[in-house]
């Protein structure tokens, strides 16, 4: 009896520490210097489309987050009576200084991403990686791993290792199947740089 | 979903004329600055510098008026038939692409065993002994298209895949599948002041590299060996058509690197 409690105390010990604890400690926190809606924006009100503010340039890179001259096109002085509103103009807008977001979907660097073949060729949506991000309220608290640098992102939200939606997680395994899936035969340097 | 997409096949390779190599080193230059190759240390050698591009003088050893001698660009020659690096890999670090034909090494899965560089007939693999190092204002031109290596790997001549990427994302962004092959240009074939090197496809027939690399007076390195690379060489001179054939010494390594044999 003694033993069997002291082991399965021991294996909830376990799963504590490697399910809450090491998370915890390997993940950083960051907020994001600013709120921002993109329900806002994209919703009724703003009717914006994704493609408005990410853009792909004439040589087919993708544009990641707009840099302060697009939101100053409509954000010269403030919108509205928000606070955040008011410090993006004055901290950013009107010295013309970039916002440090801190970004959720940033690959590390031998990664080659390109959202051109993707979203062009492919007939990608931007639901399918980005999940319902377009339509969010507020920006999520950030998480970088501590020791490799990247966002919680690419691991996937679920530390077990499954995801029920297509756009949690964006690890390697995930671009292998869905290009397996499609046919396609592809070398290392197909995606990595 | 995507549609099912099965890409056009290419064998992407070079030839070289040797008679048009003045040994400037334009190539080796434009091929560190566009890989991120850190600048060296003067008279570098292979335990404190890398160049992907290794520019060699081998003289016919004959006395003058008759001695000559030739500038030989020494870099991955992308064997295509049991390419030795690959096989000898433990981590498959090292592949050969099955649409492009390019052997491609991935750093970031290297272990740093150097099985790849003792396999390697032609030297052409370096290991980064130390972890690289610029300048200040070197690190604002690095080259977003190619990660940087680490410390403990292994690194070569890709034949500038990040130029590949670019060239295919921007058909991509065009709506086009396959490249305009103008747009896919290593650098040292783009840097090379005298036109020396041709590049491109040599499954079609029809392109200037195909023809050439056919031409009576191509050669290949180490060809007895069978690996088939997809870099040739040209001259008109028997001689250096023949070198491969024989022991010969490397009199003096242009860029600075360790003097070596090269055993035929």
């Amino acid at each position: 009896m003694r033993s069997k409690i002291i082991s399965i105390g021991g294996i909830l010990f376990g799963l504590i520490i490697g399910w809450y604890v090491f998370p915890y400690a390997l993940y950083r926190n960051n907020q994001q210097p600013l709120q921002f809606s993109h329900i806002a924006h994209t919703g009724e009100k703003g009717g914006m489309a994704c493609e408005d503010c990410h853009s792909t340039n004439s040589e087919g890179r993708f544009q990641g987050i707009p840099a302060i001259a697009k939101c100053a096109e409509c954000h010269s002085s403030p919108i509205g009576e928000s606070k955040n509103e008011k410090r993006m103009v004055e901290d950013y807008i009107t010295p013309n200084k970039e916002i440090p977001w801190f970004v959720y979907s940033r690959q590390p660097d031998n990664a080659f991403f390109s959202h051109a073949p993707h979203v062009k060729l492919g007939g990608l949506k931007c639901e399918e990686c980005h999940g319902q991000h377009g339509s969010s309220e507020f920006l999520r608290t950030q998480q970088t791993n501590r020791i490799s640098g990247y966002s919680r992102d690419i691991w996937g939200a679920n530390i077990s290792g499954f995801s029920s939606n297509s756009w949690e997680g964006m690890k390697m395994s995930k671009c292998v199947r869905c290009h397996g899936d499609n046919g396609r035969r592809d070398g290392c340097i197909e995606c990595h740089k | 979903m995507m549609e099912t997409m099965t890409d056009k096949k290419f064998k992407y390779g070079m030839v070289i004329d040797l008679d048009k190599c003045n040994g400037c080193g334009a190539c080796a230059v434009a091929c560190a600055v566009e890989n991120n190759v850190p600048p060296a240390v003067e008279k570098m050698n292979k335990r404190n510098g890398i160049t992907w591009m290794n520019i060699s003088t081998v003289s016919n050893k004959e006395q003058f008026p008759k001695s000559e001698s030739v500038f030989v660009p020494m870099f991955c020659q992308q064997c295509e038939k049991e390419t030795p690096c690959m096989t000898v890999c433990p981590q498959n670090a090292v592949d050969v692409d099955p649409t492009t034909g390019i052997v491609g090494q991935i750093p970031q899965r290297c272990l740093g065993c150097r099985y790849c560089m003792t396999a390697c007939p032609y030297h052409a693999r370096y290991f980064n002994w130390w972890d690289p190092e610029w300048t200040e204002g070197m690190k604002q031109q690095l080259n977003p298209d190619v990660a940087p290596r680490m410390r403990g790997v292994v690194e070569k001549c890709n034949f500038c895949h990040g130029r590949l990427h670019a060239a295919k994302q921007k058909a991509a962004s065009q709506g086009n599948r396959e490249i305009d092959p103008a747009e896919y240009i290593p650098a040292c074939v783009e840097s090379c002041p005298n036109k020396a090197i041709t590049f491109g496809d040599l499954i079609d027939e029809t392109t200037a590299v195909a023809q050439l690399a056919k031409s009576e007076n191509t050669f290949r390195f180490l060809s007895r060996l069978g690996t088939e690379p997809k870099v040739h060489y040209h001259s008109e001179k028997k001689w250096v058509r023949e070198m491969t054939e024989k022991t010969l010494t490397r009199t003096h390594a242009a860029n600075g690197l360790a003097q070596e044999e090269i055993h035929g």
